[in-house]
């Protein structure tokens, strides 16, 4: 496990927004690792930076945003299944053919909300097939003919659920329920056989039945392909039911990542503990005042000096709004990035 | 005619849509959003509402508030001068009087503030509707409500853009509390909120209906947020009434398999207990072509041939429980 090289490997990214109002440092020196065939959570509230992340990964962010600095490696398939080389995604052109090669690719991305992801005025299967053709000389010479695209497509239709597959393919997005969409729209995630599947909080938006259904749906097809994943969410249930690793985000830092068992029983950081406790369960008293975490986010235009928690922080010292902690090991398996636990800041 | 306690006494509720086809717009059927629905509100109990969406709780609260007209049934509202009206059946001139006790706190707390409004229109409106046209009157309430779900009266000159979520969903709160409602129903009022934020709110309205005696009816999908809230809890599926049962009695032990397929689907917070046994396959049928017998047999792995053919009634399991389900108290779900 540890001789493996990371599929991604995220240093020090930096995202800003220059906004008229002025600079939102959106990602403020971010870096995580993916290893090959890991699920990777990623919690955090909203604000805290995840989305952008995400985006900054495929190269999609938009204006005014801007990678300002930091380096996205990324290790691309070679052949035979034998590991290519290492790109930066960071260092890419957005639409250069590299990127588009890789982005819907060898990264795919199921997005939060399937409705707005789906082109009404196309089939599903089009869109899908579509992208099948655009990807498909990555793993098979010569040029793929639509009909065997639209074979592979109800094949995936079948793989991720979908009843009456043939019939499916050419529906279109809104005359399928949730739950179908959001199956179809990972069908098309995995139709060009990704390395990296990026989740950006792929069941917020249905019910819990649909959710559990949707969660190990994903859970199967992570087991029988093998794809690395990156779940975005802010449900922490979800987060304990699908990682393996766990990287806690707040205002574009991390605060605290290690496997997900420490995370959920062995909290380092303040902020994820408060983040824990915070949670009503199915489990506890009812009716009673939950312990919350006091304040709210501040304004990103308003960022804190310091550790960006501090002022919502109940164990704040002095020197936390003075520098900026750095994310070091704590423990044996886990990094957080607070003065409780080390007194390594960020060089100012 | 009704429990002399109970604020609240719904029965039968019956909303349906029509689906029409045509030129002529002919009506060729009914979406039965609601149909049939029965429960009773104490006063200064929270009463949750839960289920998957389409199970018509959304469309059952707009009809107690008559945002929409009910089909059919009774609901039956003893108000503040202790008589009991059918909100049902009054005319709107005969319901305007009564708008000020039931009031709403809605789900998305950016789409339901008027952007060109300050705090102190927004919330001061219903004031002003309700006849208190002095303005310095009107700012002196606001300030009142305002405090009272923990925002600084100064806020009122400025626009809600200037807000977070969790905060707006506090001047939701405000603008509901302004009339002195005696009912709220709250309708998801925390699922567009962050986690820390979510407990601030569900605080705070635990907080206020102590201190106010209000009553709520409490909209939503999410079964952890409406077990720490609820003191009892009604479960819909596809229009009806499932299950309804005291909160501690309906976690301990459910009546019907649908509300165990719920509890099982939400994700345990808790990397040690993974299981992905008893998910429930499947959808929820439409409500304008809903199976026959029981609704929930295609999906319940407890159906047997009795439940293709016969619908259930709803039957009190154990005092105050109640269940449609025909193996309810026979069976384990």
């Amino acid at each position: 496990m540890d001789a493996k090289l990371p599929l991604l490997s995220v240093r020090d990214l930096r995202v800003s927004f220059a906004l008229d109002e002025g600079l939102v440092r959106a990602v403020d020196g971010t870096s995580f690792d993916v290893l090959p065939g890991q699920v990777l959570g990623v919690v955090g509230e909203s604000g805290c930076g995840k989305s952008v992340t995400m985006r900054a990964i495929l190269q999609l962010v938009e204006r005014p945003g801007r990678i300002t600095s930091g380096e996205i490696h990324f290790r691309r398939a070679g052949s035979n299944g034998v590991d290519g080389e290492v790109v930066d995604i960071a260092q890419l052109p957005p639409r250069g053919a590299l990127m588009r090669d890789i982005r819907g690719g060898e990264i795919a991305l199921i997005p939060q909300e399937p409705m707005a992801a789906f082109s009404p005025v196309h089939t599903v299967g089009e869109q899908i097939i579509e992208a099948i053709l655009l990807h498909s000389h990555r793993w098979q010479k010569g040029k793929l003919g639509r009909g065997e695209a639209r074979d592979i497509t109800v094949g995936l239709f079948r793989d991720v659920g979908i009843s009456m597959p043939e019939q499916r393919v050419d529906a279109y997005s809104w005359q399928l329920s949730g739950g179908l969409r959001q199956r179809a729209m990972i069908a098309m995630a995995l139709s060009c056989k990704p390395r990296l599947l990026i989740a950006d909080e792929p069941t917020t938006a249905i019910d819990v039945t649909t959710q559990a259904q949707v969660l190990a749906l994903l859970r199967d097809l992570q087991a029988r392909y093998n794809t690395a994943i990156i779940f975005i969410t802010h449900d922490l249930g979800v987060i304990a039911q699908m990682a393996s690793y766990v990287v806690v985000m707040y205002l574009g830092r991390v605060m605290e990542e290690g496997p997900v068992d420490d995370i959920f029983h062995a909290p380092k950081h303040p902020y994820t503990q408060a983040l824990l406790r915070s949670i009503p369960s199915l489990y506890g008293k009812t009716r009673v005042a939950l312990p919350v975490i006091s304040g709210a986010l501040p304004h990103p235009f308003n960022r804190p000096p310091g550790c960006p928690f501090h002022p919502r922080c109940p164990q704040v010292m002095p020197r936390c709004s003075a520098a900026v902690p750095k994310l070091m090991p704590v423990g044996e398996r886990q990094l957080a990035s607070c003065f409780l636990h080390h007194d390594e800041a960020e060089p100012a | 005619m009704s429990d002399p306690l109970s604020l609240l006494d719904v029965r039968g509720l019956q909303k349906f849509f029509p689906i029409t086809e045509g030129f002529f717009q002919r009506v060729v059927g009914h979406v039965r959003a609601v149909d049939g629905v029965d429960f009773t509100l104490q006063e200064g109990e929270t009463l949750g509402l839960v289920g998957e969406s389409g199970c018509g709780k959304t469309t059952a609260s707009r009809c107690i508030l008559r945002a929409i007209d009910p089909t059919g049934g009774q609901i039956l509202y003893r108000t503040r001068a202790g008589k009991v009206v059918d909100l049902a059946a009054l005319s709107p001139a005969d319901l305007l009087p009564l708008r000020a006790e039931i009031q709403m706190v809605f789900q998305d707390p950016f789409g339901s503030l008027n952007p060109r409004m300050t705090l102190l229109d927004n919330v001061g409106e219903p004031l002003l509707v309700n006849g208190m046209k002095n303005r310095r009157e009107r700012a002196d309430r606001v300030a009142e409500l305002l405090r009272l779900v923990g925002l600084r009266p100064e806020f009122m000159h400025r626009f809600p853009h200037a807000f977070s979520g969790g905060q707006r969903q506090r001047i939701g709160i405000a603008r509901a509390l302004a009339t002195n409602p005696r009912l709220v129903v709250a309708d998801e009022p925390v699922s567009a909120l962050d986690v820390s934020v979510q407990a601030q709110v569900l605080n705070l309205l635990l907080e206020l209906q102590q201190r106010l005696k209000l009553t709520f009816l409490f909209v939503a999908h999410d079964l952890s947020v409406v077990r720490h809230i609820s003191d009892r809890i009604a479960v819909m599926y596809v229009g009806q009434l499932v299950e309804l049962a005291p909160t501690e009695a309906l976690f301990r032990q459910p009546q019907h398999p649908y509300t165990a397929a719920l509890m099982r689907a939400v994700p345990v917070p808790d990397p040690r207990v993974r299981s992905a046994d008893g998910i429930l396959g499947g959808e929820v049928p439409s409500p304008a072509n809903p199976p026959s017998g029981c609704y929930f047999h295609p999906r319940c792995k407890y159906a047997q041939a009795r439940c293709k053919a016969e619908a259930p009634a709803l039957r009190e399991v154990a005092p105050g429980h109640v269940s449609r389900c025909h193996f309810a108290g026979e069976m384990v779900f």
